[in-house]
C-alpha cells in the first residue's frame, strides 16, 4: 500500500494531557495516498439495476427457494384438479358398482375401490373440490372480516379499540371446531358456502389481531404524519399508507390458515354434519374409510393422504411467503 | 469518583495476563493488515481491507469513520464477536505480545472482559430488561473469575458502580434497567466493561444515544476512570470533535481503510487524505460560520452543485416558478416580517394511570417565538424538551391546550376544514428517520406526486416536470423517480423527504432532527441543500434539532428549550458568542471538540 509518511508540522502544544510531544513507533502521522478513484459524489444513486419495489424485492427472494416452488406445484395441482377434475378422471365418482367393493387397483382404477364399490381414484379427485373451496372461501371472508375490524381498532384506537378488541376476545375465546359443530348440527342449509359462513365467523379474530398490531406499529411510520400534514384525510391514510404496510402479515398468516380451513371442513365433513354425503369430500370419505382400517387402510389413505398434502402445500407456501416479506423473522 | 475507596484486593489488576509488567513503551495492541469480510447472498464483502492500528497501555486512540466505514468490524474483530457471517481473512492481531487471530474460542473468552473490555453502543437495549442491574454487573465479575463470597462480590458490585458515577449505588444496584435513564445505564455498562480491570477498554460510540450534556459528564467520568486505572481506550466513534478531543491519536477510516491516522491535533490542523479533509471542514462541531449563501441576497445565486436548477425551474408547465419567484420577491421587500408566530404556546399530555389530573405532563409549557419570512429559527433542546411537540402544534397536527399559534396572522386551531386543506401548502415538514419517512412500498415518483395529486395540481404531464424539476432542486437524477426507498442510501431519502416537502412551493418547512441521522458529509450535504433551497425560494426554516453544533451552521436565531420551557431566545450570534443562561452555557460547552476550534483554525 502506498503510504507517504508525513513530517508533522509545529509539534502540538496543549495536546490532552496524555499526548506525548512526540508520536511513539506505530503512530507517525501517516496517510493512505489517494487512490484514483477518489472518493466520488457523496452519494451517488444506482442508475444501472433495475428498480426493486418491495413486492418485487420479495419475488426476487421467493423465487430463490425450492420450496417455493415445491408447494408452488402442489398448490397448482390441487386448484387444477378442483377446478376440473374431470380432466383427471373419467369415472365418474357416484356411480359405484358394490361388486366391486374393496377391490384392488386394475386398469382405468389406479386406486382401487372403496366398499361401496366407488372408484378411490376418481372420488379422491373429485374431493378436492369441497376442500378447496370450503378453504378459499373462508379464508377470503377471513381476510375482508378480520382486516376491517383490526384496521379500525388498531388505526382509530379509543372507543373503536376497546369494544372491537372486547369483541375480538369473546370470539377468540370460543373453540373454532366445536362452534362450528354447534352451529352445524343445528343448521337445515348445508352446502359450502354455509361452512364456510360459519367458519370464518368464528375463525377471523387471529387475522384481527394481527392487522390490529401492526396497523399500530405501522401508523407511528412519519410517512403517515408526512402524509397528515399534506391535508390527507385519516380514512385515506388508512388505505392508501397504512394498510398496503399491513399486508405482509395478513398474507403470510392467510396462506397458511387456508390449510387449516380445509382441515376444519374435513372434521366436519368427517363428523357427518359439514357438507352432505351426496357431496363428494375428503373429510367424508375419510369417515367411510374408519370402518374398513384394520383390513383396508388403503382407502383411507387416499383421501388423508390427499388432504394432508394440500394443506402441507400451503403451510410450506406460508412459510416461504413470511421469509420473503420478512427478511428479519428468518432463521437462516 | 477515584479508586481510592476502592480496597486493595488482588482482583484490582488482572492475574498474571500478557505483559504483566506494564512497559509503556511496549504496543498494548498491534493490528497489522487486518482484512474482514462478510458472506453474503451476493458474495464475499470485505468490511475492513488492510487496517492498521497501534495502541500502548494507558492511552486512548480513536477510530473515526461514518457509518459502513469498518469502524465498528475492527474493534469487534479484536475481541472476537463479529456478527454473523463475518470472520478475520487476513492479517494480524497482537494484545499484549499474544497473537488473537486463531485463537480457540476458549482462549478468547479467558481474554474478554478480563483483559479487554467492552462499552457497547446502545444503553437501551445492551442491558437485560428482567435482571436487577446490580446481578448483571456481578455476572460480568463471576464471569472473569472473581472468587469471593456472596457479600464480597455485591459489596465489589457497588464500588464498581459507585466508581462509574452512580450516586447511591447500593441502592441502584437492586434496580432494574428500566428505572434507570439512559445516561445511568450507559455508567452501568461502563461498570460491567471495567469489572476486572482490563487493559483495554473498547468503547464503541458509548455515548451516541444521550444528550450532548450527559454525554459529556460520562466522557469526562470515563476518561478520569481510565486514566487513574491506567486503562487503554480504543474509542469508536463517528464525531471527530469527540475524537480529537478525547484521544490522543486518531485512526481515520473510509470504505474498510485507514486512510490517514496520526497524532489528533496533526489530524484536525493539517489533514492529508482528501476523505480526511472533507471530514474536517464539514464536521459541524468544528466548523464554526452559517453556511453563507442564504445571506448573500442580491449577489449571484447559490453556487452549489445544482446551479441548473434555477434555470428548469423557469420551464415549470405547473406555474409553481411563478408562486415561487412570488414568494421569493415577498421576502426580499419585507424581509423581516414574520410568518409564523407562537404565542403562550402550552401542551399538558394527560398521563396514563396517573390519577386525576394530579400527574399531567406539561410537555410544552408557555412558550413563545416567532419565525420571519426567509429565516431559519432552530429550537434546541434535549430529548424531553418538548422541542417536537412544539412542532407539531406549529405543523397544526397536535391541538395546543392553550395559546395559539398564528400562520400569516391566522389563528391554526381556527381553521375551518377547506382553510386547514390550503394551510397544509404552505407549511411542510422534513422528518429525522430517513428510513420512516418515505412509504417503503411508495416508488419515488408516487411518493413525490402524492402531494400534487392531492392538491390537484396539474396534469399527469405537468406533474411529471414537476417531479423531475423537484429531484433537480435536490440533486437528485431524475432516473431516481423510478426507484424505491429501499435502494436509496440515507442521505439520498432524506433528500427525497424535502422534495416531497417542497413539492407544493410552501412558504415554512418543519424541519425535525431532519439532519441527524445522517453520516457528518451527508448532513453538510444536505444542510447545504437547504441553505442554498432557501437562498432561491425564501423559505423559512423551523429547525429542530438536538445539536446546537448544527444550529450555528444554518440558523439565525435560536431558541433553547429545556423541560418545556424557552431558557433562551435570541440571535444565533448572541447565542454563540455570549449565551446569558448557565444551561446555554452548559450546552455549549457540551459540543465535543468545541474547544478544539480556535487551535484548528489556527493550526
Amino acid at each position: 500500500m502506498p503510504e507517504t509518511p508525513h513530517t508533522a508540522g509545529p509539534a502540538a502544544t496543549a495536546g490532552p494531557a496524555r499526548a506525548p510531544r512526540t508520536p511513539r513507533p506505530g503512530q507517525e502521522h501517516v496517510a493512505r495516498a489517494a487512490d484514483g478513484g477518489g472518493l466520488g459524489a457523496v452519494d451517488a444513486v444506482s442508475t444501472t439495476d433495475a428498480p426493486a419495489g418491495f413486492w418485487r424485492e420479495a419475488w426476487r427472494g421467493m423465487r430463490r427457494r425450492p420450496l417455493f416452488w415445491v408447494s408452488g406445484a402442489i398448490i397448482v395441482l390441487v386448484l387444477l384438479v378442483a377446478a376440473l377434475p374431470d380432466l383427471f378422471s373419467a369415472t365418474d365418482p357416484r356411480s359405484c358398482v358394490l361388486a366391486n367393493a374393496l377391490d384392488g387397483p386394475t386398469g382405468g382404477h389406479p386406486f382401487g375401490f372403496d366398499r361401496q364399490g366407488c372408484d378411490i381414484f376418481s372420488r379422491t379427485m373429485h374431493g378436492a373440490r369441497a376442500s378447496v373451496t370450503v378453504g378459499v372461501l373462508t379464508t377470503a371472508l377471513v381476510v375482508v372480516v378480520g382486516t376491517l375490524v383490526g384496521a379500525l381498532a388498531g388505526y382509530f384506537g379509543g372507543w373503536a379499540d376497546t369494544i372491537l378488541s372486547r369483541v375480538t376476545d369473546i370470539f377468540f375465546a370460543i373453540p373454532l371446531v366445536l362452534a362450528a359443530i354447534v352451529i352445524m348440527s343445528i343448521s337445515r342449509d348445508r352446502t359450502a358456502l354455509t361452512v364456510a359462513l360459519v367458519l370464518a365467523s368464528f375463525g377471523w379474530t387471529n387475522i384481527a389481531r394481527i392487522t390490529r398490531g401492526t396497523v399500530m406499529s405501522v401508523k407511528t411510520n412519519e410517512f403517515v404524519t408526512a402524509a397528515r400534514s399534506l391535508g390527507m384525510g385519516r380514512t385515506a391514510i388508512l388505505f392508501r399508507h397504512v394498510l398496503p404496510n399491513a399486508a405482509a402479515p395478513i398474507i403470510v398468516y392467510a396462506t397458511v390458515a387456508l390449510g387449516t380451513f380445509i382441515v376444519a371442513e374435513a372434521t366436519l365433513s368427517f363428523l357427518g354434519i359439514g357438507l352432505p354425503p351426496s357431496t363428494v369430500s375428503w373429510g367424508g370419505d375419510i369417515s367411510q374409510a374408519q370402518g374398513a382400517i384394520r383390513t383396508n387402510p388403503e382407502i383411507l389413505f387416499y383421501p388423508a393422504g390427499a388432504l394432508a398434502l394440500t394443506v402441507l402445500g400451503f403451510i410450506m407456501m406460508g412459510d416461504v411467503v413470511r421469509d420473503a416479506l420478512d427478511p428479519k423473522a428468518r432463521t437462516r | 469518583m477515584s479508586t481510592s475507596s476502592t480496597p486493595a484486593r488482588p482482583s484490582a489488576t488482572p492475574p498474571a495476563g500478557p505483559g504483566t509488567p506494564l512497559d509503556r513503551s511496549v504496543p498494548l495492541l498491534e493490528v497489522r493488515g487486518l482484512e474482514v469480510s462478510f458472506r453474503t447472498a451476493v458474495g464475499e464483502v470485505q468490511a475492513v481491507r488492510g487496517a492498521d492500528l497501534t495502541v500502548y497501555p494507558g492511552q486512548a486512540v480513536a477510530i473515526v469513520g461514518e457509518s459502513g466505514s469498518g469502524k465498528s468490524t475492527t474493534a469487534h474483530a479484536i475481541i472476537d464477536l463479529l456478527p454473523g457471517t463475518g470472520r478475520v481473512t487476513g492479517g494480524s492481531i497482537r494484545f499484549g505480545g499474544r497473537e488473537l487471530v486463531g485463537l480457540g474460542r476458549k482462549d478468547v473468552e479467558r481474554l474478554r472482559g478480563a483483559q479487554i473490555g467492552l462499552v457497547p453502543q446502545d444503553p437501551m437495549s445492551n442491558l437485560n430488561p428482567v435482571w436487577r442491574v446490580g446481578t448483571q454487573v456481578d455476572e460480568a465479575l463471576r464471569a472473569n473469575g472473581f472468587t469471593g463470597s456472596r457479600a464480597d462480590r455485591s459489596r465489589r458490585v457497588a464500588e464498581l458502580l459507585a466508581e462509574a458515577g452512580l450516586p447511591d449505588a447500593g441502592r441502584r444496584a437492586k434496580q432494574y434497567p428500566h428505572e434507570f435513564s439512559g445516561g445511568m445505564r450507559q455508567r452501568a455498562l461502563i461498570a460491567i466493561g471495567l469489572a476486572s480491570r482490563p487493559q483495554l477498554l473498547i468503547a464503541d460510540e458509548p455515548t451516541s444515544a444521550l444528550d450532548v450534556t450527559v454525554q459529556r459528564q460520562i466522557l469526562d467520568h470515563l476518561e478520569g476512570l481510565t486514566q487513574d486505572l491506567g486503562t487503554a481506550v480504543l474509542l469508536i466513534t463517528h464525531d471527530l470533535g469527540l475524537a480529537a478531543e478525547r484521544a490522543e491519536h486518531l485512526v481515520v477510516m473510509y470504505r474498510g481503510q485507514v486512510v490517514e491516522s496520526g497524532p489528533a491535533r496533526q489530524i484536525l490542523a493539517d489533514p492529508q487524505h482528501p476523505y480526511t479533509r472533507r471530514l474536517v471542514s464539514s464536521a459541524p462541531s468544528l466548523a464554526s460560520r452559517r453556511i453563507q449563501v442564504a445571506h448573500e441576497r442580491g449577489a449571484a445565486p447559490a453556487t452549489t452543485a445544482r446551479a441548473g436548477a434555477a434555470g428548469s425551474s423557469a420551464t415549470t408547465a405547473v406555474g409553481a416558478a411563478d408562486l415561487l419567484a412570488h414568494h421569493a420577491g415577498e421576502a426580499e421587500a419585507t424581509p423581516r416580517e414574520a410568518i409564523v408566530v407562537a404565542e403562550h404556546l402550552t401542551k399538558v399530555f394527560p398521563l396514563r394511570g396517573g390519577g386525576r389530573g394530579a400527574s399531567d405532563f406539561m410537555a410544552v409549557d408557555d412558550v413563545s417565538f416567532s419565525l420571519a419570512r426567509g429565516r431559519t429559527l432552530a429550537l434546541v433542546g434535549e430529548s424531553g424538551s418538548g422541542k417536537s411537540t412544539a412542532a407539531n402544534m406549529v405543523l397544526g397536527l397536535l391541538e395546543p391546550t392553550s395559546g395559539t399559534v398564528r400562520f400569516d396572522g391566522q389563528d391554526v386551531a381556527a381553521l375551518d376544514r377547506r382553510q386547514q386543506f390550503a394551510f397544509r401548502r404552505r407549511i411542510q415538514p422534513v422528518f429525522q428517520n430517513p428510513y420512516g419517512s418515505l412509504d417503503p412500498q411508495y416508488s419515488v415518483y408516487r411518493s413525490l406526486e402524492e402531494p400534487l395529486r392531492l392538491h390537484k395540481v396539474g396534469t399527469p404531464k405537468e406533474r411529471e416536470g414537476r417531479i423531475r424539476e423537484l429531484l433537480d432542486m435536490v440533486a437528485l437524477p431524475a432516473s431516481t423517480m423510478r426507484r424505491f426507498p429501499n435502494e436509496l442510501s440515507g442521505g439520498q431519502r432524506q433528500r427525497v423527504a424535502v422534495a416531497r416537502a417542497l413539492a407544493l412551493s410552501p412558504e415554512v418547512i418543519v424541519l425535525d432532527e431532519a439532519v441527524s441521522a445522517l453520516d457528518v458529509l451527508v448532513q453538510a450535504q444536505v444542510l447545504e441543500l437547504l441553505a442554498g433551497l432557501q437562498e432561491e425560494l425564501g423559505l423559512a426554516y423551523l429547525f429542530i434539532t438536538h445539536d446546537l453544533a448544527v444550529v450555528r451552521q444554518i440558523a439565525d436565531a435560536v431558541v433553547v428549550m429545556r423541560q418545556g420551557k424557552v431558557v433562551e431566545h435570541a440571535s444565533t450570534d448572541e447565542v454563540f458568542d455570549s449565551p446569558r443562561e448557565q444551561y446555554t452555557r452548559d450546552l455549549l460547552a457540551a459540543i465535543p471538540g468545541g474547544g478544539l476550534e480556535a487551535e484548528a483554525v489556527r493550526g
